[in-house]
């Protein structure tokens, strides 16, 4: 970004107190919005914030904006009406994996089809935080929780795919704990005019504690984690020495030594999602876990589709209300 | 537009004058009775007659042909006075197959005309209608004045040169019966020639064959024997002015652009396709050059919910339903009563529950409308009584939305929507004001309070997103005034939730008193909402007539209701409610005023009959030792 800041991280900060579970990774992601917010060059008033309900959708309350708090899932729909009847506001959705990957799904998918210009950021701790830890659509299967006292039967989903399927435009994803990168990930998902989504690793201190731990530690991160960089080879680890590559069938293999210059560049602007949908399916286990931009493309959005719509049949069509009600088959009785 | 020039010189059989006749037009889903009905219609608007109409169909788009549940029907019943409904049993009924003819031929008036199109009377038409015999030679259609016709041989042999295919042709012959039908009612036939240029405008062909089939029908009527006598109904008294052809949804429509002009607001809808509320997203969305920005959304309550997003952002959020889509959207709409946005919400009625009878009228959504939230979630709500007054009631609606920052559920039904009548245009100069004031900027250093209340009213402010000075944060949790703060205080949480219902019954004091026909005290009150105001008003006026003591009423306001409203009700030995639900406003009115409103239901998915309402009433009039001066007068 390179307008100049206007604000400040403070000027963003609200008199209410902030009240999540001390240690919970919201309060990075709070700092890091915070941290974007204050590069992206707005003002407080022209943006606005909107919540479904979760931990995560306790969000606007903390941030000196408009903020619009409203029922379980329904956010980006809520966030479409905003956004379409005045594209001049900059519009941010803040949801979990409850609320938008469950509860609302619909409304999520249908927000990515129609690449409306919102900025959707995804808190995915993989549980039920607010009602106090049940399995959501992101815990993994077998995962034991209050209401899976056996382990879960379902399976889970990618988030990344699933957006990647609904045809999004801007698709990334951040870590709660790496600050600076997801700083600025959400800078960037900012600059995109379509939908972006930004799904964060957010960790649940209380009743998910540790499930990103395997990828996130200090002591694992750098040969754990795919950083995604637009323009350069798919390499990882402390000294960059191994490689993802694709198949012919695009499935990913792990290259290394005299193999790693056959690692995949990285083009988060193709137009065939197959290399993004392969990484955003990896094995976790197996492969390191990409963070970055999977995915960007500019497309007209959804509103500048509808305004231009309205702007031309006005310019073609001049009516008042009188020739509105009095039209078609009139007749006068003396 | 009042002379019939076109075809009076061409009559020289009798022509009789009659004050109103009730057409019923039948056939299969895809013989185009609803178009040969509209047609009926429009002319005979423009002739200035009044009328009132009743379009009848299945849900299925195209159910198996000739059989029951596939039958679609039009009636229709234009008089030389005024009218309240689309008439009880017909005068004439239209059959183009044996599934038509057994449908509806119960209904047909004694001595009435059936027109019977005896093209497809095979043994397996006959079976698809379940008619053992063949009903034209066992003696079923005696006791009416029956003309059969082959209308298919008769409308292929008028076309012999058009170009179009067989099947092509015969598809004209609901234009060949409507050219009987102009002759025996002396119709002009110009408006439907210029009507069905402009619909087909892009075939000639078929413009060509569906005119030659009218004339064709025409013709045939005037110069054959089986049609003596022509019959002509001379146009209707009507109030001066400017008059339109009006159906239900329509006018809704046109109610909330109107409001949205007045307003200065630009009208947002967010709605999901469902009869019979489809047509208002149709008809909404060729009104973008008036800025009106519609949303089809994924689901019913992506609907409401980016209608909510729109007003909350400065827009007129709008959206609308029936009742299975009301049932989704109430937990948003409960979110619009906590954010206290102004939100229409329209919801057009049909037969439930569940999928029930999507394409038939109900007025059972009247609990769900007032009560069908979580919480203690007051709406106003109010509704629509014919198709020419759900414009002033959508108008209404937007007026109330903005001023009380309040959700406003307006009732319509399938009923209205489909139906049609004569509309007295208002001149748009005089339509009430709507003024909307949203918070000014903030100055620097004061912080804004979004719950700060008109005292007045109890409204909050409408602060659009994008003004300097006013961010703040709202939502569905509980808060305390003034400032918006989430709060779980127990003294705050009362004063909130008697805030946001008072806010509700201030309207009251906002709407007009009660209008009745007849004295405000009497033996029986008849009181109705929405649909049932047509029926009742003929069979009260038909009862006055009779010497009764009886008056009617109709309700517009259904939360909060009109002040003066009790006085009224107890101004009377019996109150009678009408309603096509099990009693749903004759509840709400027992338990709030204690007074033993008598409910007299129907739920079968039809209007209420007037003559039916008729005799109900004179039952409760004779309990009361009411005989009345038993004049006969007419229906
Ligand atoms: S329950 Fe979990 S997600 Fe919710 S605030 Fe506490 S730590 Fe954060």
């Amino acid at each position: 970004m390179t307008a100049t800041p206007a604000l400040s991280k403070k000027d963003y900060k609200t008199d209410q107190e902030v009240r999540w579970c001390p240690g919970c990774g919201d309060y990075s992601i709070l700092n890091a919005v915070q941290g974007a917010f204050s590069k992206l060059g707005k003002q407080l008033h022209e943006t606005v914030i909107v919540s479904g309900i979760g931990c995560s959708s306790r969000f606007p309350y903390y941030m000196e904006t408009f903020g619009f708090h409203t029922i379980h899932g329904r956010a980006p729909a809520i966030a479409t009406g905003v956004k379409t009847s005045n594209p001049a506001l900059d519009v941010w959705v803040v949801t979990g994996d409850g609320d938008a990957m469950s509860i609302g799904g619909n409304h999520f998918i249908h927000a990515m089809r129609r690449n409306v210009g919102l900025k959707i950021l995804m808190f995915n701790n993989r549980i039920y935080g607010l009602t106090k830890g049940q399995f959501s659509p992101t815990s993994e299967q077998g995962k034991v929780t209050k209401s899976s006292p056996l382990g879960t039967v379902d399976y889970p989903f990618s988030p990344i795919a699933l957006s990647l399927g609904a045809g999004g435009t801007f698709i990334a994803r951040g870590i709660d704990v790496f600050g600076p990168h997801l700083e600025d990930t959400i800078c960037k998902a900012s600059a995109h005019t379509g939908t972006a989504l930004v799904e964060i690793y957010q960790n649940c201190n209380i009743f998910n504690d540790g499930a990103y731990k395997g990828f996130t530690d200090k002591e694992v991160r750098e040969e754990r984690i795919l950083y995604l960089e637009h323009g350069k080879p798919l390499l990882f680890g402390a000294n960059k020495d191994k490689g993802i590559r694709f198949d012919a069938n695009f499935q990913p293999q792990l290259v290394t030594g005299a193999d790693l210059g056959k690692a995949y560049v990285w083009d988060e602007t193709a137009a065939n999602v197959a290399p993004a949908m392969a990484l955003a399916t990896m094995n976790e286990a197996e492969f390191p876990v990409p963070v970055g931009v999977f995915r960007r493309r500019e497309k007209p959005t959804f509103e500048s589709g509808i305004q231009a719509q309205i702007t031309a049949a006005k310019a073609k069509k001049k009516e008042s209300l009188r020739d509105l009600l009095f039209a078609g088959e009139i007749w006068d009785v003396k | 537009m009042q002379t019939t020039s076109t075809t009076s010189a061409s009559h020289d059989k009798g022509l009789q004058d009659l004050d109103q006749v009730v057409i019923r037009f039948a056939g299969d889903s895809g013989d185009g009775m609803q178009l040969t009905g509209d047609q009926f219609t429009r002319t005979t608007a423009l002739m200035g007659n009044d009328i009132a109409t009743f379009p009848d169909f299945p849900a299925e788009i195209r159910a198996p042909a000739g059989t029951l549940p596939g039958v679609s029907a039009f009636q229709l019943r234009f008089s030389s006075f005024d009218i309240h409904t689309p008439g009880d049993a017909p005068d004439v009924l239209v059959a183009m197959n044996p599934a038509a003819l057994k449908v509806h031929l119960p209904e047909l008036r004694k001595d009435g005309v059936l027109l019977l199109n005896t093209a497809s009377f095979s043994a397996l038409d006959l079976k698809k209608a379940k008619y053992e015999k063949d009903p034209r030679t066992d003696g079923t259609l005696s006791g009416w004045r029956v003309i059969e016709v082959d209308l298919e041989q008769r409308t292929l042999e008028a076309l012999a040169t058009s170009k179009l295919d067989n099947r092509g042709k015969e598809r004209c012959k609901n234009m060949y019966a409507l050219g009987i039908l102009y002759w025996m009612f002396h119709r002009d036939i110009a408006p439907t020639e210029k009507a069905i240029a402009q619909k087909f405008a892009k075939k000639p062909e078929l413009v060509e064959a569906n005119l030659m089939a009218m004339k064709a029908g025409y013709a045939y009527a005037e110069t054959t024997e089986i049609f003596q006598t022509a019959y002509r109904v001379p146009p209707a008294q009507m109030k001066p002015g400017t008059y339109r052809n009006i159906m239900g949804n329509q006018s809704l429509c046109l109610g909330v652009v109107a409001a949205g002009q007045k307003a200065g607001l630009q009208l947002f809808l967010g709605s999901y396709p469902i009869t019979p509320a489809s047509d208002i997203l149709h008809q909404l969305s060729t009104y973008k050059h008036h800025g009106v920005v519609t949303f089809q959304a994924e689901d019913e309550i992506a609907a409401v919910c980016s209608a909510i997003g729109a007003s909350y952002s400065g827009s007129l959020g709008i959206t609308s339903t029936s009742g299975p889509g009301m049932a989704l959207k109430a937990e948003a709409i409960g979110l619009a009563v906590m954010a206290e946005l102004p939100l229409v919400i329209l919801n057009v009625q049909r037969a439930g529950p569940s999928t029930g009878m999507p394409t038939k009228t109900q007025q059972a959504d009247l609990l769900q409308a007032m009560y069908g939230r979580n919480g203690e979630c007051p709406v106003a709500v109010i509704a629509a009584s014919t198709p020419a007054d759900a414009f002033e009631v959508g108008y209404e609606a937007v007026r109330l939305a903005v001023k009380y920052m309040v959700p406003v559920v307006v009732l319509s039904d399938g009923y209205i929507a489909n139906g049609s009548e004569p509309w007295l245009l208002p001149d748009p100069d005089r339509l009430p004001a709507i003024p909307v004031a949203f918070a000014p900027e903030g100055q620097p250093g004061t912080k804004f309070l979004p719950y700060a209340r008109n005292p007045e009213t109890l409204a909050r402010q409408w602060a659009k997103p994008g003004t300097k000075g006013l961010v703040h944060r709202i939502g569905g949790i509980e808060k305390q005034d003034v400032t918006g703060n989430i709060c779980y205080d127990a003294d705050n949480h009362q004063h909130m939730i008697d805030t946001r219902a008072q806010k509700v019954a201030n309207i009251a004091r906002d709407i007009p008193p009660m209008q009745t026909i007849g004295p405000r005290t009497g033996d029986v009150l008849v009181l109705g909402w929405g649909s049932t105001r047509g029926a009742i008003t003929a069979a009260t006026l038909r009862l006055q007539q009779e010497g009764h003591e009886i008056s009617c009423a109709c309700l517009r306001y259904l939360n909060p209701l009109p002040n003066d409203l009790e006085a009224l009700l107890r101004g009377f030995k019996k109150v009678v409610l009408p309603e096509m639900n099990k009693g749903q406003l004759a509840m709400i009115l027992r338990s709030k005023y204690l007074i033993d409103v008598q409910s007299y239901s129907q739920v079968n998915g039809q209007p209420f009959k007037s003559h039916d309402i008729h005799a109900y009433l004179q039952k409760t009039l004779a309990s009361l030792g009411s005989t009345g001066s038993a004049k006969e007068t007419r229906r």
